[in-house]
């Protein structure tokens, strides 16, 4: 099942797709269909009781690790994002004014479903709630080599866009055998700059689960972003930036200033 | 009759000021513009804490079976209301695993579970004079530490001013003004059995004992 969190009537709804709508699935609402073009699209993660742990990998794909002139990583390089960041489908990315080099990153995010400590890759799939799709913007002109990289760089008001659903791990795990057997494809205004497979990831989703949770452990709705492959171009104000990854979803983005 | 106020517990995300003071900046400066950092940091450097560190005063925190002794990271910390106002001012201690190198984000070193002392009092902002607090660090009852936040590389309000540029702080958030090394650079160590107070005037303190990991 795909389900979506939304913005409607004055108030925010959970919903799940269904051929091709939207179905509200509370009350008063429930059984209420709606149109993809009549509500606004917030993350679909529901609320958590303390803050969220949204981890991001950096060069965990070989071929953006060369593209970006790194060596792959021998171990997971992460970095941490406040929620704070992130923002729905079909929502506006501020690009600053006169910075030159701002890139969308399309990743496959995980999204945990059950307390993760100390959890083997045998079992780590267990662990997974569901999935979906997130643009992890990143603007270089703003990189310094401190905690790289640093939040100036990757911790943004409006440049963590995420959904449009989150999407049942079993759901994939069932047509797809697992998530890392899916083409991932970024358009900008239309034309494919970016394509790349999830099998391609340094550290897959297991090992990243393993590695994360022998020291800190993760909570039901924590996130793993798991990095991003080779194609990444500068996107100005205006341009339509779609991240898609198969079987989860279309991610839409525009970039304002 | 006094009403006791609630305890304090973090609500929001946890951010972190990396070299906010003056003696580590200027041990680190000569250094700053060899590689891997290749300049002085200009924007703020900043990390998270995330929630799975989070634990009360009074409360165990347990250092991995491979690590000797952490860091202890006495910190004034700022809270957030609605609007990205400051409400109150907690003490914590970021406790990190010892790491030299600021190249990489210090995931594997400050997320640890349990590592960070969150205080029980979160003071209004109106009765802190944040930029002439003096925070002490004992450990074991003897005194390791004095932290002023007069020696700040960026005085608290410049310090928010520069992180908002890029970035809005939400109701219940929590910023960490920095924390001060000794003189040789490093930072104040506990290990396995120690008891770790940080203490401020008109805070109640933040005490801790470190253990060692359970298996």
């Amino acid at each position: 099942m795909k389900h979506a969190r939304i913005a409607w009537a004055g108030a925010v709804h959970e919903a799940v797709e269904s051929n091709g709508e939207l179905l509200l699935t509370r009350s008063p609402w429930a059984g209420k269909r709606l149109k993809f073009e009549e509500v606004v699209w917030l993350p679909p993660l529901v609320p958590v009781p303390q803050a969220r742990t949204v981890l991001a990998l950096g060069l965990n794909y070989a071929d953006h690790a060369k593209e970006l002139a790194f060596k792959a990583p021998e171990e997971p390089l992460v970095f941490v994002k406040g929620e704070a960041s992130l923002i729905g489908h079909k929502a506006l990315t501020r690009r600053p004014h006169g910075v030159t080099y701002m890139h969308y990153e399309c990743e496959l995010a995980v999204v945990i479903g059950r307390t993760a400590k100390q959890v083997k890759k045998e079992n780590a799939y267990d662990y997974v709630g569901g999935y979906t799709v997130a643009n992890d913007y990143a603007i270089r002109d703003y990189l310094e080599n401190w905690y790289r990289p640093n939040f100036r760089v990757k911790n943004r008001d409006t440049c963590t866009p995420i959904g449009p659903w989150l999407v049942d791990a079993k759901d994939i795990h069932e047509v797809y055998g697992s998530p890392m057997n899916l083409n991932l494809q970024t358009t900008v205004n239309g034309k494919v700059t970016q394509s790349g497979h999830t099998r391609d990831m340094i550290f897959d989703v297991p090992t990243l689960i393993e590695y994360f949770s022998a020291f800190m452990t993760l909570q039901p709705g924590d996130l793993i972003l798991t990095g991003t492959p080779d194609g990444v171009v500068n996107c100005d104000a205006g341009d339509v930036i779609v991240t898609s990854i198969e079987g989860v979803g279309d991610l839409i983005n525009t970039l304002g200033e | 009759m006094q009403n006791n106020p609630p305890t304090y517990w973090p609500q929001g995300t946890v951010y972190g000021a990396l070299l906010n003071f003056k003696k580590e900046w200027n041990l680190r400066a000569p250094q700053m513009n060899d590689a891997p950092h290749k300049g002085a940091p200009k924007a703020p450097v900043l990390f998270i804490k995330t929630a799975n560190t989070f634990t009360a005063s009074g409360h165990k925190i347990a250092i991995p079976a491979n690590v000797p002794e952490v860091d202890v990271g006495a910190n004034l910390a700022w809270v957030f209301g609605p609007d990205a106002r400051v409400v109150s001012c907690v003490l914590v201690n970021d406790v990190s695993i010892p790491h030299e190198s600021y190249y990489r984000p210090p995931v594997k070193f400050k997320c640890v579970d349990g590592f960070l002392g969150v205080g029980a009092m979160a003071k209004p902002i109106a009765e802190v004079q944040t930029d002439a607090m003096v925070l002490s660090v004992k450990v074991n009852g003897q005194t390791v530490q004095s932290v002023n936040y007069a020696e700040t590389v960026r005085a608290s309000h410049m310090l928010l001013a520069d992180i908002s540029e890029f970035m809005t702080f939400q109701a219940g958030d929590v910023l960490l003004l920095g924390s001060d090394c000794l003189p040789d650079g490093k930072r104040p160590r506990a290990k396995a059995g120690d008891v770790v107070e940080i203490s401020a005037p008109g805070f109640e303190s933040l005490v801790n004992h470190f253990v060692g990991a359970t298996a």
